[in-house]
């Protein structure tokens, strides 16, 4: 009975494998369903509904052009990757994805992405249309890229315009006047601290090592593709981010358990933090904290007097990709196309707070010009992409949980040194397999 | 010895040439048909992912190949060696991660069947409010688990948490406000968490349990001067022996492979301390899309629940049995 039992079972097991098999083997596009289109769309807004809002008068004016219905779904930032691995592996997901353009070479590399090339550009208005910089990010270097820049964003110092009037202090130009200001403005008994950090956020921590290396003239990246985690550059301007707790004690340690930006923006908007860095469309969630425009002013996150580069930002930002198993690859362009467009990039870079991705497009996020014009130069000239290779998500969660932990010895009373830095930067580069 | 055959005539009915054959009895595939469902579903569900898994941690399933993963290269033993080559970071925080679970396993176990045992114990004898106090011990183990693991993230927070509310504001016991999700703290929270979820379960098997042993022994037990605590010893825990025998293993399972508890207390954010195995396995994994690592991994950790439940399910048979001879 028993061998009957595993013998009715085994043609039952191969069916099942045989099933999960056909789900990773699709081989491309096609335009079986011309009438309709899955988007997967990644949280821009305060929230997932208010996300949903305002993309759909957009998506219904993409029907009515086309007559392509569009289901979307908003998703947000803890799942989307997850879902789009599954995506990816299964066969089965949406036809058209937002990516953090940071993945663009990373999902690139897995194959279930549609490439780019001159007969889609073709379909899409042509190559020149996008900020260069913004549509390397969708490909490595000598490639067809498999996304396209959706919206831009830039990293940018938000300070407290109040807090700096009345001490007398002006906004800081040098990463020395920085850490002096807000020394100034740190008052441990009021719990008011000069920065806010998301120190225990691994995916912004990643970022400012990138841009503290970066200023230091460090790569993260050799020539041939290879990480270098440990070089000088590295090491030191990572210790250099974390001495504002460690050193400087200009952030609270609570900090360390800020897994999130916006946390660091509540405790900026609560008047807690005097300065916090974060991407331009902290605007929206600073003024939903409950500050006003005139509360609150940004300038570009500096570099030390003695930097190699002014990097200020690494180049941030959303692409907008095909899946490779789309059953309307034509409708896909057409949609690539129309949200691009400089009518629904107007539309939608002011509530989701975006920079222009088109060469010609004018930010609409703020009405203040000076503003806008800061941004803008940050992201057209002082910021850098994040390495454009394979091994970028892991890079990612390498350096950015090794940096999460260092900041919660520092938090918890620990003593971090250069060497615990190298140590640590050894460790995430070897558990990188390039 | 005379025998009584009743005549031929009665015993075998006269068969018509017409009439056909008596079918052939089809009971014996009822059964099957019942017990067809859950097979179907058992292999869905457990075998086919269990073989999948199995095949992903021998070859090299990376992102290169998440999309056509049944062309995945063959990579022999790779993925088991870089899981468990303590000269690379992999292999050392994997042995780390381990070691924590051995750690989080035995207090969380230990603790929870000690307070199950006693809160059992303790509502044995029947008296005004028993029911009040087993509702309330029973709590946490209703609750869904998301909710009541978020709650604790709120309450364990270092400024706004209740529980350093209470300690350093309430009561005065602490100076300052300790971190209790990061740093070596992370590792306390995550088994009291644990505990507090899991001991309810101890409790209901245990109260199960009491209900069949009879009030006589207890009587008996008394007559002859027996303590409570040798009527505990010499009576309670024989006559729980099944309870608990089944019971600490699928405790001792269920801990060891606790994912809920870790990922939603700690979120991205998690620390070395509270690193626990199948969490680690999930980030090794999709974190770093290195899925035949994290199956080899995976593999590696069904084979040591299998071992160690195969040896306790050998050592208590055995004991039985010697018992029993």
């Amino acid at each position: 009975m028993r061998r009957r039992t595993l013998l009715t079972a085994a043609p039952l097991a191969a069916a099942g494998m045989a099933g999960l098999a056909a789900c990773g083997s699709g081989s491309g596009g096609s335009n079986e369903s011309p009438d309709s289109l899955t988007y997967w769309a990644s949280n821009q807004g305060t929230s997932l509904e208010n996300d949903k809002e305002i993309l759909t008068p957009v998506l219904e004016r993409f029907t009515e052009e086309t007559g392509i219905a569009v289901d979307l779904e908003v998703i947000g930032w803890a799942d989307l990757q997850t879902r789009i691995q599954t995506a990816i592996t299964s066969g089965q997901g949406p036809d058209v994805v937002n990516i953090g353009n940071t993945w663009g070479v990373s999902l690139q590399a897995t194959g279930g992405l549609l490439d780019l090339g001159d007969e889609q550009f073709e379909a899409l208005g042509g190559r020149d249309r996008y900020v260069p910089a913004a549509l390397a990010t969708g490909g490595a270097v000598d490639t067809d890229p498999t996304s396209i820049p959706l919206y831009g964003l830039a990293y940018g110092m938000y300070y407290n315009v109040q807090m700096f009037a009345d001490a007398g202090i002006e906004p800081p130009t040098t990463w020395e006047e920085m850490v002096e200001a807000a020394k100034a403005l740190t008052d441990e008994d009021a719990g008011v601290y000069g920065m806010s950090l998301a120190a225990g956020s691994y995916t912004e921590n990643n970022h400012f090592a990138f841009i503290n290396a970066t200023q230091n003239g460090a790569s993260l990246n050799t020539e041939d593709g290879k990480p270098s985690f440990t070089e000088d550059g590295v090491v030191d301007g990572i210790m250099r981010y974390l001495d504002l707790m460690q050193e400087h004690k200009v952030v609270n340690p609570s900090n360390a358990q800020f897994d999130n930006g916006t946390k660091s923006v509540t405790s900026f908007a609560n008047g807690e933090a005097a300065l916090i860095i974060n991407q331009n469309n902290a605007h929206a969630t600073i003024e939903s904290n409950g500050m006003s425009a005139d509360q609150f002013a940004a300038i570009p996150f500096p570099a030390p007097a003695d930097a190699v580069d002014d990097c200020a930002s690494h180049l941030a930002g959303i692409n907008l990709a095909i899946m490779k198993d789309t059953e309307n690859v034509d409708g896909a362009l057409q949609f690539l196309n129309f949200m691009t467009s400089e009518e629904s990039q107007a539309e939608l870079g002011e509530p989701f707070a975006s920079l222009p991705v088109l060469v010609d497009g004018e930010p609409t996020f703020t009405d203040d010009t000076e503003q806008a014009d800061m941004f803008m130069e940050i992201y057209g000239e002082r910021a850098e992409p994040l390495p454009l290779v394979p091994w970028e998500d892991q890079f990612e969660t390498s350096v950015g949980q090794a940096m999460n932990t260092m900041f919660a010895t520092i938090a918890t009373g620990g003593t971090v040194t250069r060497d615990d830095v190298v140590v640590a930067m050894q460790t995430a580069q070897d558990s990188i397999r390039a | 010895m005379p025998s009584k055959t009743a005549p031929e005539s009665t015993r075998t009915p006269p068969q018509s040439a017409d009439r056909p054959a008596p079918r052939r009895p089809r009971r014996h595939l009822f059964p099957y048909l019942i017990l067809a469902p859950a097979v179907i579903l058992e292999l869905l569900i457990h075998i086919v992912p269990m073989a999948t898994g199995f095949w992903m941690s021998f070859v090299e399933l990376t992102k290169f190949f998440i999309r056509r993963w049944t062309e995945a290269p063959f990579a022999g033993l790779e993925n088991f060696q870089i899981a468990i080559d303590l000269n690379t970071p992999v292999g050392q925080e994997f042995l780390n991660s381990f070691l924590v679970t051995l750690a989080f396993t035995a207090l969380v176990v230990g603790i929870s069947w000690t307070l199950g045992m006693a809160a059992a114990v303790a509502l044995q004898r029947p008296f005004r409010g028993r029911g009040v106090f087993r509702t309330l011990f029973l709590i946490p183990y209703a609750l869904p688990l998301y909710a009541s693991v978020i709650t604790w993230n709120f309450m364990l927070q270092r400024d706004t948490g209740a529980v350093n509310h209470f300690l350093v504001n309430q009561l005065g016991i602490l100076d300052s406000a300790p971190f209790w999700l990061i740093g070596d703290n992370a590792f306390i929270s995550v088994v009291v968490v644990a505990i507090w979820r899991m001991w309810p379960f101890a409790f209901l098997m245990f109260m199960a349990g009491l209900q069949s042993i009879p009030g006589e022994l207890y009587e008996a037990s008394a007559m002859d001067g027996a303590t409570p605590m040798r009527q505990w010893r010499s009576v309670t825990l024989p006559m729980l022996a099944p309870v608990n025998q089944t019971m600490l293993l699928v405790m001792f399972l269920w801990v060891f492979n606790d994912f809920n508890t870790p990922y939603v207390l700690f979120g991205t954010a998690q620390p070395p301390a509270g690193d626990l195995i199948s969490f680690h396995i999930y980030n090794s994994s999709f974190l770093s899309w290195d899925f035949g690592v994290g199956s080899a991994m995976s593999v590696l950790l069904l084979l040591f629940l299998l071992a160690v439940s195969l040896v306790y399910l050998y050592f208590t048979q055995w004991k039985k049995e010697k018992n029993n001879a």
